[in-house]
Protein backbone atom coordinates (compact mmCIF):
# COMPACT_ATOMS: atom_id res chain seq x y z
CA UNK A 1 0.00 0.00 0.00
CA UNK A 2 1.56 3.38 -0.97
CA UNK A 3 1.80 6.06 1.53
CA UNK A 4 -1.15 7.97 -0.52
CA UNK A 5 -3.61 5.45 -0.18
CA UNK A 6 -2.70 4.99 3.76
CA UNK A 7 -4.10 8.45 4.06
CA UNK A 8 -6.58 8.29 1.99
CA UNK A 9 -7.86 5.53 4.05
CA UNK A 10 -7.55 7.22 7.36
CA UNK A 11 -9.17 10.30 5.80
CA UNK A 12 -12.17 7.93 5.06
CA UNK A 13 -12.20 6.48 8.41
CA UNK A 14 -16.08 6.41 9.42
CA UNK A 15 -16.76 5.24 13.05
CA UNK A 16 -19.35 2.46 13.36
CA UNK A 17 -21.36 3.38 16.59
CA UNK A 18 -23.78 0.92 18.04
CA UNK A 19 -26.78 2.86 19.62
CA UNK A 20 -29.31 1.37 21.90
CA UNK A 21 -32.73 3.02 22.07
CA UNK A 22 -35.77 2.74 24.14
CA UNK A 23 -38.77 1.73 22.40
CA UNK A 24 -41.08 4.50 24.00
CA UNK A 25 -38.94 7.97 23.48
CA UNK A 26 -35.84 7.85 21.84
CA UNK A 27 -36.69 5.30 19.26
CA UNK A 28 -39.59 7.18 18.49
CA UNK A 29 -37.18 10.41 18.42
CA UNK A 30 -35.24 8.71 15.59
CA UNK A 31 -38.82 7.69 13.51
CA UNK A 32 -39.61 11.17 14.33
CA UNK A 33 -36.38 12.75 12.90
CA UNK A 34 -36.63 10.26 9.85
CA UNK A 35 -40.07 11.16 8.56
CA UNK A 36 -39.05 14.58 9.11
CA UNK A 37 -36.24 14.31 6.71
CA UNK A 38 -33.73 15.69 9.38
CA UNK A 39 -30.15 14.75 8.22
CA UNK A 40 -27.74 13.17 10.40
CA UNK A 41 -24.64 11.32 9.97
CA UNK A 42 -25.12 7.24 8.46
CA UNK A 43 -22.32 6.07 11.69
CA UNK A 44 -25.05 4.40 14.40
CA UNK A 45 -26.57 1.53 13.83
CA UNK A 46 -29.58 1.18 16.31
CA UNK A 47 -31.02 -2.02 18.81
CA UNK A 48 -34.28 -1.47 20.03
CA UNK A 49 -34.67 -1.98 23.57
CA UNK A 50 -37.96 -1.69 25.77
CA UNK A 51 -36.07 0.49 28.18
CA UNK A 52 -33.01 2.02 29.20
CA UNK A 53 -33.42 -0.07 32.53
CA UNK A 54 -33.39 -3.23 29.98
CA UNK A 55 -29.90 -2.53 28.86
CA UNK A 56 -27.30 -4.96 30.69
CA UNK A 57 -23.70 -3.28 31.28
CA UNK A 58 -22.95 -6.73 29.30
CA UNK A 59 -24.01 -5.19 26.02
CA UNK A 60 -22.25 -1.91 26.11
CA UNK A 61 -18.96 -3.43 27.22
CA UNK A 62 -18.99 -6.50 24.89
CA UNK A 63 -20.03 -3.95 21.80
CA UNK A 64 -15.81 -2.36 22.72
CA UNK A 65 -14.67 -5.97 22.80
CA UNK A 66 -16.47 -6.70 19.62
CA UNK A 67 -14.77 -3.43 18.30
CA UNK A 68 -17.92 -0.89 18.39
CA UNK A 69 -15.71 2.35 17.89
CA UNK A 70 -18.81 3.99 20.27
CA UNK A 71 -21.91 3.46 21.90
CA UNK A 72 -25.11 6.15 22.35
CA UNK A 73 -27.74 5.15 24.95
CA UNK A 74 -30.70 7.04 24.76
CA UNK A 75 -33.74 6.73 26.62
CA UNK A 76 -36.36 8.85 28.08
CA UNK A 77 -36.19 12.02 30.28
CA UNK A 78 -36.37 11.69 33.84
CA UNK A 79 -39.78 11.68 35.09
CA UNK A 80 -41.16 10.26 31.54
CA UNK A 81 -40.47 6.66 31.76
CA UNK A 82 -43.08 4.02 30.35
CA UNK A 83 -42.11 1.66 32.88
CA UNK A 84 -42.35 4.56 35.88
CA UNK A 85 -38.47 4.52 37.25
CA UNK A 86 -36.78 2.25 34.78
CA UNK A 87 -34.43 5.04 33.38
CA UNK A 88 -33.90 6.36 37.01
CA UNK A 89 -32.38 2.43 37.54
CA UNK A 90 -30.27 2.61 34.49
CA UNK A 91 -28.59 6.36 35.41
CA UNK A 92 -27.47 4.81 38.63
CA UNK A 93 -26.10 2.13 36.43
CA UNK A 94 -24.53 4.24 33.59
CA UNK A 95 -22.21 7.03 36.27
CA UNK A 96 -21.13 3.58 37.82
CA UNK A 97 -20.25 1.83 35.16
CA UNK A 98 -18.98 4.76 32.74
CA UNK A 99 -16.82 5.77 36.22
CA UNK A 100 -15.47 2.47 35.87
CA UNK A 101 -14.50 2.42 32.67
CA UNK A 102 -12.87 5.88 32.59
CA UNK A 103 -10.77 4.48 35.45
CA UNK A 104 -10.36 0.99 33.42
CA UNK A 105 -8.64 3.46 30.26
CA UNK A 106 -11.62 3.46 28.03
CA UNK A 107 -11.81 6.83 26.71
CA UNK A 108 -15.10 8.96 28.15
CA UNK A 109 -15.56 9.86 24.14
CA UNK A 110 -16.73 6.74 23.23
CA UNK A 111 -19.58 6.08 25.88
CA UNK A 112 -22.14 8.71 25.50
CA UNK A 113 -25.30 8.73 27.37
CA UNK A 114 -28.43 10.80 26.61
CA UNK A 115 -32.27 11.57 27.01
CA UNK A 116 -34.57 12.18 23.88
CA UNK A 117 -38.10 12.39 24.50
CA UNK A 118 -40.22 11.22 21.10
CA UNK A 119 -40.67 14.57 20.06
CA UNK A 120 -37.58 15.50 19.43
CA UNK A 121 -36.51 14.55 16.31
CA UNK A 122 -34.21 17.96 16.01
CA UNK A 123 -32.23 16.74 19.18
CA UNK A 124 -32.25 13.53 18.02
CA UNK A 125 -29.96 14.50 14.88
CA UNK A 126 -28.22 17.05 16.89
CA UNK A 127 -27.18 14.11 19.76
CA UNK A 128 -26.11 11.87 16.61
CA UNK A 129 -24.10 14.43 15.41
CA UNK A 130 -22.03 14.93 18.83
CA UNK A 131 -21.59 12.02 19.21
CA UNK A 132 -20.17 11.02 15.72
CA UNK A 133 -17.85 14.26 16.81
CA UNK A 134 -16.94 12.71 20.14
CA UNK A 135 -16.04 9.46 18.62
CA UNK A 136 -14.22 10.75 15.88
CA UNK A 137 -12.23 12.85 18.06
CA UNK A 138 -10.74 9.69 19.42
CA UNK A 139 -10.10 7.05 16.74
CA UNK A 140 -10.82 4.01 15.71
CA UNK A 141 -11.14 1.27 18.75
CA UNK A 142 -8.15 -0.58 19.48
CA UNK A 143 -8.71 -1.75 23.42
CA UNK A 144 -8.45 -5.22 22.27
CA UNK A 145 -6.72 -6.93 19.77
CA UNK A 146 -8.54 -10.49 19.60
CA UNK A 147 -9.99 -10.88 16.19
CA UNK A 148 -13.55 -12.41 16.36
CA UNK B 1 3.87 -5.81 72.23
CA UNK B 2 1.19 -6.72 68.82
CA UNK B 3 2.12 -10.15 69.30
CA UNK B 4 0.81 -10.42 73.15
CA UNK B 5 -2.55 -8.43 72.33
CA UNK B 6 -3.01 -11.37 69.37
CA UNK B 7 -2.62 -14.12 71.42
CA UNK B 8 -4.88 -12.54 74.34
CA UNK B 9 -7.03 -12.36 71.50
CA UNK B 10 -6.94 -15.56 70.26
CA UNK B 11 -7.29 -17.18 73.51
CA UNK B 12 -10.08 -15.52 74.59
CA UNK B 13 -11.72 -16.74 71.15
CA UNK B 14 -11.10 -20.22 72.24
CA UNK B 15 -12.56 -19.36 75.07
CA UNK B 16 -16.07 -17.57 74.33
CA UNK B 17 -16.70 -20.40 71.19
CA UNK B 18 -16.11 -22.92 73.64
CA UNK B 19 -18.50 -20.99 75.99
CA UNK B 20 -21.09 -20.54 73.64
CA UNK B 21 -21.12 -24.48 72.38
CA UNK B 22 -21.19 -25.92 76.27
CA UNK B 23 -24.45 -23.51 76.64
CA UNK B 24 -25.98 -24.61 73.79
CA UNK B 25 -26.29 -20.87 72.40
CA UNK B 26 -24.98 -21.71 69.20
CA UNK B 27 -24.75 -24.72 67.25
CA UNK B 28 -21.59 -24.26 65.21
CA UNK B 29 -19.16 -21.80 65.19
CA UNK B 30 -17.03 -20.30 61.97
CA UNK B 31 -13.54 -19.33 62.68
CA UNK B 32 -9.79 -19.29 61.12
CA UNK B 33 -7.83 -22.27 61.62
CA UNK B 34 -3.79 -22.74 60.68
CA UNK B 35 -3.14 -23.22 57.11
CA UNK B 36 -1.65 -26.15 55.55
CA UNK B 37 1.51 -24.09 54.47
CA UNK B 38 2.52 -20.62 56.44
CA UNK B 39 1.42 -17.22 56.34
CA UNK B 40 -1.87 -19.32 55.30
CA UNK B 41 -4.83 -19.47 57.54
CA UNK B 42 -8.22 -21.59 56.56
CA UNK B 43 -12.03 -21.55 57.69
CA UNK B 44 -12.79 -23.87 60.37
CA UNK B 45 -16.48 -25.03 61.58
CA UNK B 46 -16.74 -26.55 65.06
CA UNK B 47 -19.90 -27.87 66.47
CA UNK B 48 -18.28 -29.50 69.22
CA UNK B 49 -16.36 -27.50 72.11
CA UNK B 50 -13.63 -29.86 72.65
CA UNK B 51 -12.15 -28.85 69.22
CA UNK B 52 -12.04 -25.34 69.75
CA UNK B 53 -8.65 -25.23 70.27
CA UNK B 54 -8.39 -25.67 66.43
CA UNK B 55 -8.97 -21.55 66.50
CA UNK B 56 -6.26 -18.95 65.33
CA UNK B 57 -6.33 -15.35 64.88
CA UNK B 58 -3.17 -14.06 63.52
CA UNK B 59 -1.95 -11.64 60.45
CA UNK B 60 -2.23 -14.12 58.08
CA UNK B 61 -6.40 -14.41 58.68
CA UNK B 62 -7.60 -13.29 55.58
CA UNK B 63 -10.32 -14.92 54.40
CA UNK B 64 -13.86 -13.52 54.83
CA UNK B 65 -15.81 -15.60 56.80
CA UNK B 66 -19.29 -14.38 55.76
CA UNK B 67 -18.84 -15.98 52.10
CA UNK B 68 -19.67 -19.82 54.85
CA UNK B 69 -23.16 -18.46 55.80
CA UNK B 70 -26.04 -20.22 53.56
CA UNK B 71 -29.41 -18.60 52.89
CA UNK B 72 -31.10 -21.37 54.00
CA UNK B 73 -29.68 -22.54 56.62
CA UNK B 74 -31.61 -22.97 60.08
CA UNK B 75 -28.63 -23.53 62.58
CA UNK B 76 -27.60 -21.01 64.89
CA UNK B 77 -23.73 -19.74 63.97
CA UNK B 78 -21.50 -18.18 65.97
CA UNK B 79 -19.23 -16.51 63.50
CA UNK B 80 -15.54 -14.99 64.64
CA UNK B 81 -15.67 -11.23 63.02
CA UNK B 82 -13.14 -9.05 62.44
CA UNK B 83 -14.45 -5.06 60.91
CA UNK B 84 -15.21 -6.60 57.23
CA UNK B 85 -17.03 -9.87 57.83
CA UNK B 86 -19.13 -7.42 59.56
CA UNK B 87 -19.91 -5.68 57.10
CA UNK B 88 -19.87 -8.52 54.60
CA UNK B 89 -22.60 -9.69 57.24
CA UNK B 90 -24.91 -6.45 57.87
CA UNK B 91 -24.81 -6.15 53.50
CA UNK B 92 -26.15 -9.55 53.32
CA UNK B 93 -28.68 -9.04 56.13
CA UNK B 94 -29.89 -5.45 53.74
CA UNK B 95 -30.07 -7.72 50.78
CA UNK B 96 -32.28 -10.22 52.64
CA UNK B 97 -29.93 -13.66 52.25
CA UNK B 98 -29.52 -13.52 56.18
CA UNK B 99 -31.75 -14.09 58.96
CA UNK B 100 -29.80 -11.89 61.87
CA UNK B 101 -31.81 -13.83 64.66
CA UNK B 102 -29.64 -16.80 63.36
CA UNK B 103 -26.64 -15.14 63.68
CA UNK B 104 -24.27 -14.47 66.54
CA UNK B 105 -21.43 -12.24 65.66
CA UNK B 106 -18.39 -12.12 67.75
CA UNK B 107 -16.73 -9.16 67.01
CA UNK B 108 -12.54 -8.88 67.30
CA UNK B 109 -10.65 -6.11 66.47
CA UNK B 110 -7.95 -6.21 63.48
CA UNK B 111 -5.08 -4.50 62.79
CA UNK B 112 -4.98 -5.59 59.38
CA UNK B 113 -4.12 -8.77 57.45
CA UNK B 114 -0.88 -9.55 55.18
CA UNK B 115 -1.07 -9.86 51.71
CA UNK B 116 0.73 -13.19 50.80
CA UNK B 117 1.33 -12.08 47.35
CA UNK B 118 3.68 -9.19 48.34
CA UNK B 119 5.64 -11.95 50.12
CA UNK B 120 5.58 -13.64 47.33
CA UNK B 121 6.86 -11.37 44.81
CA UNK B 122 9.77 -9.97 47.10
CA UNK B 123 11.11 -14.29 47.75
CA UNK B 124 10.42 -15.00 44.43
CA UNK B 125 9.56 -18.77 43.33
CA UNK B 126 11.52 -20.16 46.45
CA UNK B 127 9.44 -22.12 49.22
CA UNK B 128 8.53 -20.65 52.61
CA UNK B 129 9.14 -23.39 55.49
CA UNK B 130 8.76 -21.52 58.65
CA UNK B 131 7.71 -18.12 59.40
CA UNK B 132 7.22 -16.21 62.42
CA UNK B 133 5.43 -12.74 62.94
CA UNK B 134 7.47 -10.91 66.07
CA UNK B 135 7.78 -7.36 67.09
CA UNK B 136 6.27 -5.85 63.65
CA UNK B 137 8.70 -8.52 61.94
CA UNK B 138 8.18 -11.46 59.48
CA UNK B 139 10.43 -13.72 59.96
CA UNK B 140 11.02 -16.24 57.41
CA UNK B 141 12.75 -19.37 56.53
CA UNK B 142 12.91 -21.35 53.49
CA UNK B 143 15.57 -23.61 52.29
CA UNK B 144 18.49 -21.75 51.75
CA UNK B 145 17.04 -18.39 52.82
CA UNK B 146 16.36 -16.77 55.56
CA UNK B 147 14.88 -13.34 55.14
CA UNK B 148 13.25 -10.59 57.89
CA UNK B 149 10.91 -7.92 56.23
CA UNK B 150 9.31 -5.27 57.97
CA UNK B 151 5.70 -6.12 58.91
CA UNK B 152 3.97 -2.79 58.15
CA UNK B 153 4.95 -2.84 54.83
CA UNK B 154 3.12 -6.15 54.02
CA UNK B 155 -0.27 -5.17 54.69
CA UNK B 156 -2.94 -5.37 53.00
CA UNK B 157 -3.85 -2.10 50.93
CA UNK B 158 -7.08 -1.87 51.76
CA UNK B 159 -5.99 -2.79 55.64
CA UNK B 160 -4.14 -0.08 55.53
CA UNK B 161 -7.45 2.62 54.32
CA UNK B 162 -10.09 0.62 56.47
CA UNK B 163 -12.23 2.41 58.88
CA UNK B 164 -13.59 -0.31 60.31
CA UNK B 165 -11.40 -2.45 62.55
CA UNK B 166 -14.04 -3.98 64.73
CA UNK B 167 -18.13 -5.06 63.38
CA UNK B 168 -20.64 -2.35 63.11
CA UNK B 169 -23.05 -4.89 64.54
CA UNK B 170 -22.29 -7.10 67.23
CA UNK B 171 -23.60 -9.48 70.04
CA UNK B 172 -20.08 -10.64 71.75
CA UNK B 173 -16.83 -8.23 71.54
CA UNK B 174 -13.83 -9.71 72.12
CA UNK B 175 -10.83 -6.68 73.29
CA UNK B 176 -10.69 -2.84 72.39
CA UNK B 177 -14.10 -2.00 72.33
CA UNK B 178 -13.98 1.83 70.92
CA UNK B 179 -11.22 1.83 68.13
CA UNK B 180 -10.36 5.63 67.60
CA UNK B 181 -12.31 7.41 65.07
CA UNK B 182 -10.36 7.34 62.13
CA UNK B 183 -9.12 10.53 59.89
CA UNK B 184 -11.56 11.24 57.13
CA UNK B 185 -11.31 8.81 53.30
CA UNK B 186 -9.64 11.14 50.67
CA UNK B 187 -8.70 8.29 48.25
CA UNK B 188 -5.08 9.31 48.15
CA UNK B 189 -3.90 6.21 46.62
CA UNK B 190 -5.86 6.31 43.08
CA UNK B 191 -4.68 9.67 42.69
CA UNK B 192 -1.57 8.09 40.61
CA UNK B 193 -4.09 5.65 38.11
CA UNK B 194 -6.49 8.09 38.07
CA UNK B 195 -4.04 10.95 36.82
CA UNK B 196 -2.42 8.98 33.83
CA UNK B 197 -4.18 9.09 30.59
CA UNK B 198 -6.34 6.96 28.97
CA UNK B 199 -3.88 4.79 27.13
CA UNK B 200 -1.59 4.49 30.18
CA UNK B 201 -4.16 3.53 32.58
CA UNK B 202 -5.45 0.70 29.79
CA UNK B 203 -1.70 -0.58 29.10
CA UNK B 204 -1.36 -0.96 32.98
CA UNK B 205 -4.79 -3.32 33.37
CA UNK B 206 -3.80 -4.99 30.42
CA UNK B 207 -0.53 -6.13 31.90
CA UNK B 208 -2.14 -6.50 35.20
CA UNK B 209 -4.76 -8.79 34.07
CA UNK B 210 -2.77 -10.70 30.97
CA UNK B 211 -1.66 -12.46 33.82
CA UNK B 212 -4.98 -14.03 34.95
CA UNK B 213 -5.45 -17.61 34.35
CA UNK B 214 -9.25 -17.81 35.19
CA UNK B 215 -9.47 -19.67 38.12
CA UNK B 216 -12.49 -17.75 39.22
CA UNK B 217 -10.91 -18.09 42.80
CA UNK B 218 -11.92 -14.14 43.25
CA UNK B 219 -15.11 -15.22 42.46
CA UNK B 220 -14.95 -17.93 44.88
CA UNK B 221 -13.90 -16.16 48.09
CA UNK B 222 -16.02 -12.81 47.36
CA UNK B 223 -18.74 -13.10 50.38
CA UNK B 224 -21.02 -10.56 48.30
CA UNK B 225 -20.78 -13.34 45.33
CA UNK B 226 -23.85 -15.31 46.49
CA UNK B 227 -25.61 -15.75 42.59
CA UNK B 228 -26.95 -19.57 42.10
CA UNK B 229 -25.79 -18.75 38.41
CA UNK B 230 -23.08 -16.82 37.86
CA UNK B 231 -22.57 -14.61 34.46
CA UNK B 232 -19.29 -17.08 33.71
CA UNK B 233 -21.33 -20.18 34.18
CA UNK B 234 -23.96 -18.82 32.08
CA UNK B 235 -24.52 -20.41 28.45
CA UNK B 236 -27.66 -19.51 27.37
CA UNK B 237 -26.77 -16.99 26.01
CA UNK B 238 -22.60 -17.38 26.62
CA UNK B 239 -21.75 -14.02 27.39
CA UNK B 240 -18.05 -13.58 26.53
CA UNK B 241 -15.30 -16.23 25.82
CA UNK B 242 -14.29 -18.35 27.96
CA UNK B 243 -10.32 -17.71 27.28
CA UNK B 244 -7.86 -16.27 28.78
CA UNK B 245 -7.27 -13.74 26.06
CA UNK B 246 -6.69 -10.07 27.44
CA UNK B 247 -9.84 -9.12 25.54
CA UNK B 248 -11.75 -12.11 27.62
CA UNK B 249 -9.90 -11.21 31.17
CA UNK B 250 -10.75 -7.36 30.93
CA UNK B 251 -14.42 -8.10 30.69
CA UNK B 252 -14.78 -10.67 33.48
CA UNK B 253 -12.62 -8.54 35.55
CA UNK B 254 -15.20 -5.43 34.36
CA UNK B 255 -18.22 -6.79 35.19
CA UNK B 256 -16.98 -8.81 38.07
CA UNK B 257 -16.34 -5.49 39.43
CA UNK B 258 -19.48 -3.94 38.36
CA UNK B 259 -21.59 -6.56 39.98
CA UNK B 260 -20.06 -5.81 43.06
CA UNK B 261 -20.56 -2.23 42.80
CA UNK B 262 -22.06 -0.96 46.26
CA UNK B 263 -21.93 -4.13 47.62
CA UNK B 264 -18.28 -4.34 48.11
CA UNK B 265 -17.11 -4.28 51.40
CA UNK B 266 -13.27 -3.39 50.49
CA UNK B 267 -12.20 -7.01 52.45
CA UNK B 268 -9.38 -7.04 49.86
CA UNK B 269 -9.85 -11.29 50.11
CA UNK B 270 -10.15 -11.12 46.30
CA UNK B 271 -6.71 -10.07 45.85
CA UNK B 272 -5.08 -12.17 48.88
CA UNK B 273 -6.52 -15.34 47.58
CA UNK B 274 -5.03 -14.73 43.84
CA UNK B 275 -2.53 -16.94 43.16
CA UNK B 276 -1.10 -14.87 40.43
CA UNK B 277 -0.81 -11.69 42.96
CA UNK B 278 -3.08 -9.35 40.37
CA UNK B 279 -4.06 -6.93 42.87
CA UNK B 280 -7.57 -6.07 42.16
CA UNK B 281 -7.43 -3.78 45.44
CA UNK B 282 -7.28 -1.02 42.98
CA UNK B 283 -10.93 -1.57 41.18
CA UNK B 284 -12.05 -2.55 45.16
CA UNK B 285 -10.81 1.13 45.98
CA UNK B 286 -12.10 2.73 43.23
CA UNK B 287 -15.45 1.12 43.21
CA UNK B 288 -15.82 2.40 46.63
CA UNK B 289 -14.89 5.82 45.97
CA UNK B 290 -17.60 5.97 43.03
CA UNK B 291 -20.34 5.07 45.71
CA UNK B 292 -19.36 7.11 48.68
CA UNK B 293 -19.18 10.43 45.99
CA UNK B 294 -21.90 9.65 43.65
CA UNK B 295 -24.35 8.42 46.43
CA UNK B 296 -22.61 8.99 49.66
CA UNK B 297 -22.83 5.32 50.75
CA UNK B 298 -21.18 2.87 52.42
CA UNK B 299 -22.08 -0.81 52.22
CA UNK B 300 -22.46 -2.88 55.34
CA UNK B 301 -22.83 -0.25 57.87
CA UNK B 302 -26.46 0.53 58.08
CA UNK B 303 -29.16 -1.91 58.36
CA UNK B 304 -31.84 0.18 57.39
CA UNK B 305 -29.92 2.00 54.13
CA UNK B 306 -30.92 0.57 51.26
CA UNK B 307 -28.26 -0.42 48.38
CA UNK B 308 -27.62 1.68 45.69
CA UNK B 309 -27.85 -0.23 42.87
CA UNK B 310 -31.72 -1.14 44.20
CA UNK B 311 -33.02 2.34 44.58
CA UNK B 312 -33.23 5.73 42.88
CA UNK B 313 -33.62 9.33 43.23
CA UNK B 314 -35.13 12.13 40.72
CA UNK B 315 -31.69 14.29 41.27
CA UNK B 316 -29.46 11.63 41.16
CA UNK B 317 -26.47 13.35 39.28
CA UNK B 318 -26.16 13.28 35.56
CA UNK B 319 -23.41 15.39 34.57
CA UNK B 320 -21.81 12.72 32.13
CA UNK B 321 -24.90 12.98 29.70
CA UNK B 322 -24.05 14.58 26.44
CA UNK B 323 -26.23 17.65 25.65
CA UNK B 324 -26.55 19.45 22.06
CA UNK B 325 -24.81 22.15 21.66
Amino acid sequence: MTDKSKEKSTEEWKPKIIAFLCNWCSYAGADLAGVSRIQYPPNIRVVRVPCTGRINPFFIIKSLAYGWDGILVSGCHPGDCHYISGNYIARRRFAILRDLMIFLGIEPERLNFTWVSAAEGERFAKIVRKTVENVKSVGPNKIFNKKW
Amino acid sequence: MVINIIDDIEKSIRETAKKLLEEKKVDLIIGYTKGSIPLRSGPCFITDASQTDMLVWNQSCDLNLAKYLAKNDNRKIGIISKGCVGRAIVHLIVEKQLNKENITIIGIPCEGVLNRAKIMVEIGDKEIIEANIEDNKIIIKGKDFNKTLPLQDYINQLCITCHYKIPPIFDIIIGNKKPEKPPKDDFKDLNEIESKSSNDKIEYFKKELNRCIRCYACREACPMCYCSLCFIDQNKPVWFGKTADISDNFIFHMIRAFHVAGRCVSCGTCSSVCPIGIDLNFITRKLEKIVKERFDFESGINLAAPPPMGTHKFDDKQEFMIEED
